[in-house]
């Protein structure tokens, strides 16, 4: 038995038939081919799935899809302004090296908006805190907390 | 993942219905957090999802005279509210480090205690700090204090026809101080070795010594001083989160303080008792014998922790002691 789910995705008003079970990152991945958020662990500990909901973000492999109604998710497909520009935390991230496979990325990215949207001028402890739920396995972190600081102007 | 049916009532009363129309084939699920992960791991598999998400009114935190906290209030609105930070600091202390922030803007506490994992992060703070549960059914409502709630390691006394509807915390007594550390390998996204909650209530709020609890002073020095301007402890509660098969309270320690002048020998003894209580297990995160050790050591800490909190006015800055 399938539901429709009708929600605003970085910006526009989209309507989908899903079955129930399904979760967030199955719809957006799957149904949407929107690919840039990953799947890691699948259980919500590495946060390579992390997307925007109403500005907050989520574990969207945990996340029952049928809670997006009516509300706005924005995935990292939505950073970029209308002429394909990347976000300037996407363009720090390029400059610091703060990205080598790229998987963690969009997360990463994500949360990081979240924290500055929230913080414009965090500590580098408040930067570790609020991206703590973001796994990266091949930088060290240095180099995306240095990309962050960045972009708040330190 | 199984498939399942996923349904949002708009009301406690539809959602009940639903839970008797479906009995054992319904789950409930708030923020998911667990209850998804459970059904990816194929520890449970219901053929119904009941959300409480479409329910308006159980995401509110309300403070007058006690604190009512709706079952549907997720960890991130706790650890922001400065109310709660303020007169309640164990429950901030416990919310700001359960898992990441994702899993905080999205994981509720009515989810934290209903799913009773005994490192469940709330549940040492809550009762510490004396809650009580509303649980509601088609046939009635009851309330719960906390420390009654836990029965098994993921066993509650909640009933399949029942929901958590509220969350109460007495208004505690003038000079309080609450505190919560979580014991764990990792700074974020980590279960808990051992969680220690501790609440105290002081017989004053000043002291001439407190700038001693600012300063790098031996804790016996600051303990010394303490019992010298004769500080008494009016009320305390000690619980203790993987330490036996629920979050358990340690009433004897609690009971060799309660009323007494506080003093150094005295948190000892307190600490040691509470190490005693416990009945920690071996597991994988740790072993009976470092869990017993470190009650003995965290529970002094706790203490130590919730006098500064009574005793230093607020607006001090100073660097924050390990103790």
């Amino acid at each position: 038995m399938k539901q429709t789910i009708n929600f605003i995705l970085n910006g526009e008003t989209v309507s989908v038939e899903i079955e129930p079970h399904l979760t967030l990152l199955q719809v957006l991945r799957d149904k949407l081919e929107l690919t840039g958020t990953k799947e890691g662990c699948g259980m919500g500990e590495c946060g390579a799935c992390t997307v925007l909901v109403d500005g907050k973000t989520i574990n969207s492999c945990i996340f029952p899809a049928l809670e997006v109604e009516e509300k706005s998710v924005t995935t990292i497909e939505g950073l970029t302004d209308a002429q394909g520009n990347l976000h300037p935390i996407q363009k720090a991230f390029v400059e610091h090296g703060a990205i080598q496979c790229g998987f963690c990325t969009p997360g990463m990215v994500l949360s990081a908006k979240a924290l500055l949207d929230e913080n414009k001028n965090p500590t580098e402890e408040e930067i570790r805190h609020g991206i703590a739920g973001n796994l990266c396995r091949c930088t060290g972190y240095l180099q995306i907390i240095q990309a962050i600081k960045e972009v708040s102007g330190q | 993942m199984k498939r399942f049916h996923y349904l949002k009532p708009h009301s406690i009363d539809e959602a009940l219905a639903l839970l008797n129309q479906y009995g054992n084939r319904a789950g409930l699920i708030a923020g998911g957090t667990d209850v998804i992960v459970m059904i990816k791991q194929k520890k449970m598999a219901p053929e119904v999802l009941i959300s409480l998400q479409g329910i308006p009114g159980l995401d509110q935190i309300e403070f007058n005279g006690g604190l009512r906290i709706g079952p549907m209030v997720t960890h991130r609105a706790i650890e922001k509210s400065e109310m709660i930070r303020k007169q309640f600091p164990a429950l901030t202390d416990a919310a700001d480090v359960l898992g990441s922030v994702q899993i905080r803007n999205v994981a509720t506490i009515g989810g934290n205690i209903v799913t009773a994992a005994p490192s469940a992060d709330t549940a040492a703070p809550l009762l510490a700090l004396g809650a009580q549960v509303k649980l509601k059914s088609a046939k009635g409502k009851r309330t719960i204090p906390t420390e009654q709630f836990f029965t098994g390691p993921g066993e509650t006394v909640l009933q399949k026809d029942e929901i958590l509807t509220e969350i109460l915390i007495p208004h505690p007594l003038p000079n309080t101080g609450s505190a919560y550390w979580k014991h764990q390998r990792r700074g974020a996204l980590d279960l808990p070795i051992l969680g220690v909650a501790v609440l105290l209530s002081l017989d004053k709020a000043t002291v001439a010594c407190s700038d001693l609890l600012c300063t790098a002073s031996p804790i016996s020095t600051v303990l010394h001083s303490l019992e010298g301007e004769e500080v008494v402890c009016k009320e305390v509660r000690i619980a203790l989160g993987v330490a036996a098969p629920t979050p358990m309270r340690a009433t004897k320690a609690e009971n060799l303080l309660r009323g007494k002048k506080i003093s150094d020998e005295l948190l000892d003894e307190v600490a040691e008792a509470a190490a005693k209580e416990a009945q920690p297990r071996d597991s994988i995160r740790g072993e009976a014998w470092y869990r017993r050790d470190m009650i003995r050591v965290l529970v002094k800490r706790m203490a130590m922790r919730c006098i500064e909190r009574v005793l230093v006015p607020e607006e001090t800055v100073f660097p924050v002691r390990l103790w």
